[in-house]
């Protein structure tokens, strides 16, 4: 393309019709009419989605798939991939009750200590694997996707051995009732807590300098080096940052569960990268926001709920998900596709 | 100011630059001269810390360095702008001016200072740029201003500029040209680094060339006429590097009838090539040559137009259709389209030889004649060293240059078409890749070169055809052919 017509192309872009309605697309349309269209479909067919107890139930499943929706967001716009956010859900649930576990046999009594203690245990665990993460990738240069895989099979293998598979009982009681279960201003604490993170990132992409290296190195790490970024420090906070967020999802949802299980989680690497394209994640790095990530869980939870209320097979509901995603890489390659032509 | 003594810098033990002295005044504009490969960029990125130097002295306003990374050097004032741009492309204009260099108050950016400051800075050069846009959809010149505006940002002292107005047109090079006499009467020292004479001449108070690693000398540019430059440069008078080819144009090999290609990078173009000549094809960067040559080949998808060769129009081009109708392509991207650099230099200069009754019978490939096959092309070619076993990727640009055109060897081809045929190789190996040129049209090939160095077209094609935004502007004969002449019709035509 010579010089004179790009010039023309960008100034053009603004004012013209049909790129304005591609601009809405690629700036969260998609998800936003996906999520419509779920919200509407399901409320025809199914009354009982409107129901309230189902509305929250919506909600908490919404609320911990966002969080390591957000986590996954992180590692991709940083150019890489977190396959090990499920497995970390996994371990830090099962270190959550254990620490309260074995602290009820020591200190009996102080459940709030006990609450806390695990969760800052939960969070370091979480802290490190990101941080043994983003070494293997920006020292030795490996391949994210290889790291983080390894990683996962680890970390399954640590879960698995200490619990034998079994559930760890014993977890605090008041943890259950507050935290699990409970609401503040009639919405669940686990969505608080999910809004809470939300927030947080959307802070931090749009009006922080590390939120804008991330999306540098992501886009393109040799130039972000050259400009001065840090680049290595950049990857670390991310993938830090993702492993404390998959931490935190491990701790909520042994308060779902009452229980810390070293099998859950299995299926959350796929629904976190599902989400984080749905919303608008590049698979190469550099773009991204969670608020639009946050409508793509939001809509996945919906259609998971859905197909649970007219109850369709749990085995065609991954093929749904792998359908639904397919469908939106598609939708985003032509667009994509069409802006550059 | 800015002062480096016996700089050397060696890669895997061939010195890149050897014992090279430079200096730089306040306020001065130092032009650096030289063929690629000459040292150039080897220099200006040891200057602003790229990578380390393995011996001599760095010297700025008195103090001696003794290890310089590219944020030390921007701390403590030295910017460049390569040819490579260090731009994000999922960043706005503004963002990428600040990037690694965000203006914060606390834990938050203040995203209207920078705003405001980025315009004022582009507004003082005077580049118009749409600064909300993604660095991604800007043309090639604006992304060049960008960088431009991005490493001035830290108000340098010394600023480093590598063939910036490579992609430019007429009216952004001047833009940069006031650009340049503006920070010079403000005490900047810049490195200038350009093939155009025109430029040297009219920006530069010192010229330093440099030859094969080594400094040539440094003169005062007003003291030297730019045919003296030319040969500091060359190192021996210019027609010794162009063999004298004899052209005895015959019948028409390829004739190329209001070509357009689908993505318009080609517009309306006709041209014809004859047996026994060199045509070339002239422009800027992205003036659609490379696009032209890729075309006829195959590679690019055609909206309009037909090719024909001889009298037989070719219906849709492929490769393989092309090369089965004895039309040699070697591409400009020698890495990513041309070489299989894992595998071994006999494989890749049979790649496309396979089929040769030579070399196979049905699916079974005769591998004992490989070796037989490629030694004599390989042989003509002067590869260095002759290691037919080993990867490719170890080998030199210039060498690896020469396995391409090895296999335009295996057998003989009526039309050659080259794109950019000696893009950053040495003296030497574009010497063997012009004698190879001259060997091929004596024999009565028909060849096309689409070249970047005005030098070449002039000492080796018969004629040359100018090309501005995917059209073709201009044919001149041989006896037309003259640096001025040619680029006159760079930036359409009308100068």
């Amino acid at each position: 393309m010579s010089s004179e017509t790009a010039t023309m192309t960008v100034a053009n872009a603004p004012s013209h019709r049909a790129s304005r309605l591609d601009r809405f697309l690629m700036q969260g349309g998609i998800v936003i009419t996906f999520l419509v269209v779920a919200v509407v479909a399901t409320a025809l067919i199914e009354p009982r989605f409107l129901n309230r107890l189902n509305l929250l139930n919506v909600m908490r499943n919404f609320a911990l798939l966002l969080i390591p929706s957000l986590a996954q967001m992180l590692v991709m716009t940083a150019g890489g991939f977190d396959l090990s956010v499920g497995a970390v859900v996994a371990a830090t649930s099962v270190v959550t009750a254990a620490v309260m576990l074995v602290g009820s046999i020591y200190f009996p009594g102080m459940e709030l200590a006990l609450i806390i203690a695990s969760l800052v245990i939960a969070l370091g665990v979480g802290a490190l694997v990101g941080l043994v993460n983003a070494g293997l990738v920006s020292i030795f240069s490996l391949s994210p996707f290889m790291v983080t895989l390894a990683m996962m099979s680890v970390l399954m293998g640590i879960a698995l051995y200490f619990t034998q598979g079994i559930p760890i009982y014993g977890v605090v009681d008041s943890f259950v009732a507050n935290v699990g279960r409970g609401q503040f201003l009639s919405l669940p604490i686990v969505l608080w807590v999910a809004l809470g993170v939300l927030a947080a990132c959307i802070i931090m992409q749009r009006f922080t300098a590390l939120g804008r290296h991330i999306y540098a190195v992501g886009s393109d790490q040799r130039s972000a080096r050259l400009s001065g970024v840090a680049t290595s420090r950049t990857l670390i906070a991310a993938y830090m940052l993702a492993g404390l967020l998959a931490a935190l999802t491990g701790f909520l949802m042994t308060s779902r569960l009452g229980s810390g299980q070293s099998t859950i989680g299995g299926t959350l690497a796929l629904e976190t990268i599902a989400a984080a394209v749905i919303g608008g994640v590049s698979l190469r790095g550099g773009v991204g926001r969670a608020e639009l990530v946050a409508l793509a869980a939001l809509f996945l939870s919906v259609i998971a709920n859905a197909m649970n209320l007219v109850q369709v097979d749990s085995k065609y509901q991954t093929l749904v998900l792998g359908a639904v995603l397919i469908v939106a890489l598609a939708i985003e390659r032509l667009l994509l596709r069409k802006r550059q032509a | 100011m800015l002062e480096v003594t016996g700089f050397t810098k060696r890669f895997r033990g061939i010195a890149a630059l050897d014992n090279v002295d430079f200096s730089l005044n306040e306020g001065e504009v130092h032009a650096l001269l030289g063929e690629n490969g000459a040292g150039k960029s080897t220099l200006i990125n040891l200057i602003a810390g790229t990578f380390p130097w393995a011996e001599g002295v760095y010297r700025i306003n008195g103090r001696t360095i003794t290890s310089l990374t590219p944020q030390v050097a921007q701390e403590i004032g030295i910017a460049a702008v390569f040819q490579e741009f260090s731009l994000v492309p999922d960043l706005t204009v503004v963002e990428n001016i600040f990037l690694g260099r965000e203006q914060s108050s606390g834990l938050f950016l203040k995203r209207k200072q920078m705003r405001q400051a980025a315009a004022e800075l582009l507004d003082s050069l005077g580049f118009h740029l749409p600064l909300d846009e993604k660095v991604a959809f800007l043309s090639r010149a604006q992304k060049q201003m960008v960088e431009i505006a991005k490493a001035l940002r830290m108000r340098p002292k010394v600023l480093i500029l590598d063939e910036p107005t490579a992609s430019l047109t007429d009216g952004e090079a001047e833009k940069l040209f006031n650009a340049v006499a503006l920070l010079k009467a403000r005490g900047v020292g810049i490195i200038y680094v350009s093939h155009r004479m025109s430029e040297i001449r009219n920006l530069s108070d010192r010229v330093t060339v440099l030859r094969g690693g080594k400094k040539i000398g440094t003169v005062v540019t007003a003291e030297i006429s730019d045919e003296g430059l030319i040969e500091m440069m060359v190192g021996r008078p210019v027609e010794q590097l162009f063999p004298k080819i004899e052209h005895k144009p015959g019948a028409v090999r390829l004739e190329v009838r209001d070509l357009t290609t689908e993505k318009h990078s080609v517009i309306g173009a006709s041209f014809t090539a004859r047996a026994g000549e060199v045509v070339g094809l002239a422009g800027l960067v992205g003036c659609g040559r490379s696009e032209l040559c890729r075309a006829v080949f195959g590679l690019e998808t055609i909206e309009a137009g037909t090719i024909s060769l001889g009298d037989k129009p070719v219906e849709r081009p492929t490769p393989t259709s092309m090369l089965a109708a004895n039309v040699c392509y070697f591409p400009a991207d020698r890495g990513s389209e041309g070489l299989a650099l894992a595998r071994s230099a006999r494989e890749n200069a049979t790649m496309s030889s396979l089929d040769l009754p030579a070399l196979s019978s049905g699916p079974v490939l005769k591998f004992w004649r490989e070796t037989e096959a490629i030694k004599e092309p390989l042989g003509n070619l002067a590869l260095r060293p002759m290691a037919p076993e080993r990867r490719a990727s170890a080998f030199s640009g210039g060498n690896q240059q020469k396995l391409m055109l090895a296999r335009g060897l295996m057998k003989s081809f009526d039309v050659y078409l080259f794109d950019e045929p000696t893009v950053g190789i040495d003296v030497g190996a574009k010497a063997d890749v012009y004698n190879l040129i001259k060997s091929l049209v004596e024999a009565g090939a028909s060849v096309v070169v689409s070249t970047s160095e005005l030098p070449e077209l002039i000492n080796l094609a018969s004629r040359v055809y100018v090309m501005h935004e995917g059209k073709i502007v201009a044919e001149l004969a041989q006896h037309e052919l003259s640096e001025a002449q040619v680029l006159s019709h760079y930036f359409g035509g009308h100068a």
